[in-house]
């Protein structure tokens, strides 16, 4: 599997995920510069890594979004490439239109890092194969703006149309008591309409081995390496 | 201002310069100095830069061993840590300017401490912190501790480094002087460790990272100076943060190192531009010469007096090899960063300051350093505080109630409001999270690791600075050997009231001795560290706070302990001796409400056998957990385990002939709990200890969701919880 991490200014967590693609792939992937204008051949996977990218200055994502590798994103995406955001990534994500909705402040104004229960709400897609559906797992959160907003219309939307990704819950599954930001429906990742765009706030790079808090992030990356093969 | 115009005494004065080193002063060059030479020896000579009252008795602490690499004297401290690696790490306070504004003080503190560590060649892989509010019911507490958290967060989370560990603590004598004290710990390989040595005549000086501007103007000298009510009217001197910009420094200096092009780097902290150009030259027996038409600044008509004391944040200066330029350029332009030639090294032993064509300022630049004033200030030793008998006092309440009130006390009650606010998983290093004794960080994919720690127990450095002193090294030996590492080196934060003050003086000096010792028996050096005196409002100091950070070793990150009790019934042991020591301690302050009393004394002997004994046990897999006895004594530590693996415990003995309360909470040092297997485990132990000679002591056994001891009511893990966690959020909520 070819994989693409693209490195904005303020990027941070782009050493953690290459770590985690490494890991289930035996690929290394390549590190892209923000002002690169294409993608290598072949690009399976891009991954846009969590950070604070240009600080975070004007709303999260917003500055990045237009950075000049992203019209190669998008085209990407188009093509049915796959596309990963993480965190600062989802937030990219959203403020480039390639998932709808935005990411507010925490509901309790606060950055919050910690170890967080998820849902997987399906199994059936090129990032969650490894899962069972509902499966209950434990990754990393570190977020100061991932309330997951959208209006009425959009929320039905990805419900109705099974793109809820993953929703935050507690140890027993809970996903009303196990909300840590305040996101509509709990919501902790959204897909794009083709299943091939994936934003999520938590991060499952941080969650790859026993000595470090566990393995339950390991589950996304075999996914999608085995959907594009292993190198 | 003019820059050539009379020097009045007031005008000396406002600097911060006493009238005799004024005189130094004329002495030195021979003439009345310009604004702006006034303005560099201000920043040269205050307390913060020339450690002026400290030097001749820093003197005395142990600054070397065999893995020792760099000691104090550099932008940070480094040590080998073997497989060709070096660690990098200093600890350093922010105190004044957090106090004066607490997100931004909190912020660029963590920003400059980073910068410390990066300078020298190191990538930041961890930081830590070591805070004290004062009294929580003082109407300013809860607002500083909810900005100095946020500005740690805030800088720490955006850079991209975990924060994995720290302590908070409140008392009523840092009601006007808080303290923030950041530590940065880097990794780089041991052979490529860069330095601040200016060598080569007229090579090339460069400006790199953030532009210049009228913050932070005189922070050096402020934080040289004690408070008094209109501390706010300060505010103006407290830069300003930009994790982002020292991101991209980070990232841009770390590319060019590795072309080969840096002689010499500096970063731009206390004292900004001046600090940073004289130390590079005075450190190569080097003239300097900058032309400050060529600093890019953020504002206009900045003057040589603004530009060369302005503390803005995010800038480094380096000495580039000759003929490297177009690359180092190259380098900054693509991280979107300010590159400028400032200046060359000459070989006049001169610092020259050009603006505009005239000559502002041109000063010998090793005296600057080198004949900074040095005091030896009078100073009175801390009047010794008799012992307490613990059979004379008698307890204001049940021990049980006892425990539980002290657990949901400020200093006691659970920091994860605090650390849930930092970042302290990126990397995926973090092996050993905030909330055990120390911290434990992986090195790349292991299995060697580091353990971090940061302690003092200021009550004690109060009653008594020499013990103070030698307990707050001893602790972090302590919580290194507890989580499986082995101690090699410390930073120390030595936070003072007014030097100028005998009883003031004879702490620091006295806890410069105790640390002395101890680092001295434990082998455990002190590499890198910071001074910070004059924490002194309307004439009353802070505590005695000598904030010590000590890093350890890790062979195998997979054979680390943490203090959680594991398994139901598995036996307890407790490791050392327990003569149920009260003076000074956590419970006579906080259930009796007395502060009295000598300090626990400190056997650095049986530090050190009873630390190996110990490391053994974790290095052979007997211990299951592991937790070292500070503050609070035994029934805290007990609890402490309790809570953290969510298991209860039955105490069936403590130590013999002593009074309840004195056996629970007597702060008896060198001592440690640890729990075994089964009982076959816990008779191999006490016979190991016994022949070593090692006081062991079975205590009980874990289980169930109680804490049973010995004629107590039992206290529910539920009831202790709840005390333990909910006191920080309700009080910063402003519940309480």
């Amino acid at each position: 599997m070819k994989s693409a991490v693209i490195t904005f200014p303020g990027s941070n967590r782009e050493g953690d995920v290459i770590r985690a693609l490494h890991q289930a792939s035996g690929a290394e992937p390549l590190k892209i510069w923000h002002q690169d204008h294409e993608l290598p051949q072949g690009t399976d996977l891009v991954v846009l890594p969590g950070g604070f990218s240009y600080g975070d200055y004007l709303r999260c994502g917003a500055i990045a979004s237009r950075s000049p590798v992203m019209d190669a994103v998008r085209s990407h995406a188009a093509k049915g490439g796959l596309v990963l955001g993480i965190c600062n990534g989802f937030q990219i994500l959203v403020e480039s239109g390639l998932l709808p909705g935005v990411l507010m402040r925490n509901a309790g104004l606060k950055f919050i890092c910690k170890m967080q229960h998820l849902k997987v709400c399906r199994a059936n897609t090129p990032f969650t194969s490894a899962y069972k559906k509902n499966q209950i797992i434990k990754v990393a959160i570190a977020h100061g703006e991932g309330n997951y907003i959208a209006d009425d219309e959009t929320i039905a939307m990805l419900e109705d149309g099974n793109r809820i990704a993953f929703r935050y819950c507690d140890a027993e599954g809970d996903t009303e008591k196990g909300n840590p930001n305040g996101s509509i429906n709990s919501v902790a990742g959204i897909y794009s309409k083709k299943l091939n765009v994936l934003g999520m706030m938590p991060h499952p790079e941080n969650l790859i081995e026993t000595l470090v808090g566990g393995t339950d992030g390991r589950g996304l990356f075999a996914s999608i390496t085995a959907h594009k093969g292993a190198a | 201002m003019q820059n050539n115009i009379a020097i009045t005494p007031e005008l000396v004065a406002q600097h911060g310069l006493k009238p005799d080193e004024y005189k130094r002063i004329l002495d030195l060059i021979g003439r009345e100095p310009t604004l702006t030479e006034l303005g560099i020896f201000s920043a040269m000579w205050n307390e913060h830069c020339s450690y002026k009252s400290s030097r001749l008795h820093l003197k005395e602490l142990p600054t070397k061993a065999p893995w020792v690499i760099q000691g104090p004297g550099e932008n940070a401290g480094v040590i080998d840590i073997g497989d060709g690696l070096a660690c990098v790490f200093k600890m350093e306070s922010h105190n004044h300017p957090s106090y004066i504004e607490p997100y931004q003080g909190a912020a660029t503190g963590v920003g400059g401490i980073l910068r410390d560590v990066f300078t020298m060649g190191a990538r930041p892989i961890a930081t830590l912190n070591a805070l004290r509010f004062g009294s929580p019911d003082h109407p300013k507490t809860r607002h500083l501790v909810s900005g100095v958290v946020a500005g740690i967060g805030g800088y720490g989370n955006s850079f991209g480094v975990p924060t994995v560990g720290g302590q908070m603590g409140f008392h009523t004598r840092y009601d006007g002087n808080i303290l923030v004290n950041a530590m940065a710990v880097g990794i780089a390989k041991a052979d490529e460790i860069f330095y601040a040595k200016a060598t080569g005549v007229g090579n090339p000086i460069v400006y790199l990272g953030s532009k210049t501007g009228r913050d932070g103007i005189h922070g050096a000298t402020m934080a040289s100076a004690a408070f008094d009510d209109a501390a706010e009217e300060k505010r103006p001197t407290v830069q300003v943060g930009d994790p982002f910009a020292e991101k991209l420094l980070l990232e841009a200096c770390r590319e060019l190192m590795q072309t080969g092009a840096v002689i010499a780097i500096q970063d731009m902290g206390a004292a900004g531009l001046t600090s940073s150009a004289v130390e590079m030259g005075a450190k190569g027996d080097l003239g300097i010469e900058l032309d400050l038409d060529k600093v890019p600044c953020r504002e206009t008509g900045m003057t040589a007096y603004e530009m060369m004391l302005s503390e803005s944040q995010e800038r480094m200066l380096m000495v580039l090899q000759p003929g490297k330029e177009k690359e180092a350029e190259a380098i900054f332009i693509k991280w979107g960063l300010d590159f400028a030639i400032i200046g060359k090294t000459t070989d006049t032993l001169r610092f020259v300051i050009k603006q505009h064509g005239e000559v502002m300022a041109d000063l010998p630049i090793k005296e600057l350093g080198d004949q900074a004033p040095l005091y030896d200030r009078p100073f009175v030793e801390t009047p010794k505080r008799p012992a307490i008998d613990p059979k004379s006092v008698t307890p204001l309440m049940g021990n049980a109630n006892a425990i539980v009130k002290l657990m949901g006390s400020p200093d006691f009650a659970s920091k994860r409001w605090v650390w849930e606010q930092y970042d302290h998983l990126i990397l995926g290093n973090t092996v050993q999270s905030p909330g055990g004794d120390a911290a434990v960080v992986r090195l790349g994919d292991g299995p060697r690791g580091l353990a971090l720690t940061s302690d003092v127990t200021p009550r004690y450095c109060e009653a008594d600075p020499f013990e103070g002193g030698k307990q707050a090294v001893a602790e972090a030996y302590r919580n290194i050997i507890a989580v499986g590492g082995t101690p090699r080196a410390i930073t120390d934060n030595l936070n003072f009231g007014n030097p100028e003050r005998p009883d003031y003086m004879g702490q620091l000096v006295y806890c410069i001795r105790g640390l002395g010792d101890a680092c001295k028996a434990l082998d455990f050096p002190v590499v890198s560290g910071n001074v910070s005196l004059y924490n002194e409002t309307n004439g009353r100091g802070i505590l005695p706070t000598p904030t010590v950070g000590g890093v350890g070793v890790v062979d195998d990150v997979s054979k680390t302990a943490t203090l959680a009790f594991k398994a139901a019934g598995e036996f307890i042991l407790l490791i050392g001796e327990t003569k149920g020591w009260l003076g000074s301690s956590a419970w006579l302050a906080t259930i009796a409400g007395r502060e009295e009393g000598a300090p626990p004394p400190v056997d650095l002997e049986a530090e050190k056998k009873h630390g190996a004994f110990i490391s053994s046990l974790i290095q052979d897999g007997h211990a299951t957990s592991c937790h070292d006895l500070s503050d609070g004594g035994l029934a805290i530590a007990l609890a402490e385990m309790a809570l953290a693996g969510n298991m209860g415990a039955k105490i069936d003995k403590l130590p013999e002939g002593l009074p309840n309360h004195a056996a629970l909470f007597g702060e008896d040092q060198a001592r440690y709990l640890v729990t075994v297997k089964d009982q076959a485990m816990a008779a191999i132990i006490l016979r190991r200890a016994s022949s070593a000679g090692v006081p062991a002591l079975m205590l009980g056994k874990t289980g169930g969701q109680e804490l049973t001891l010995p004629g107590e009511s039992p206290i529910s893990l539920e009831r202790l919880k709840k005390a333990h966690e909910d006191w920080l959020p309700s009080y910063v909520a402003g519940e309480i």
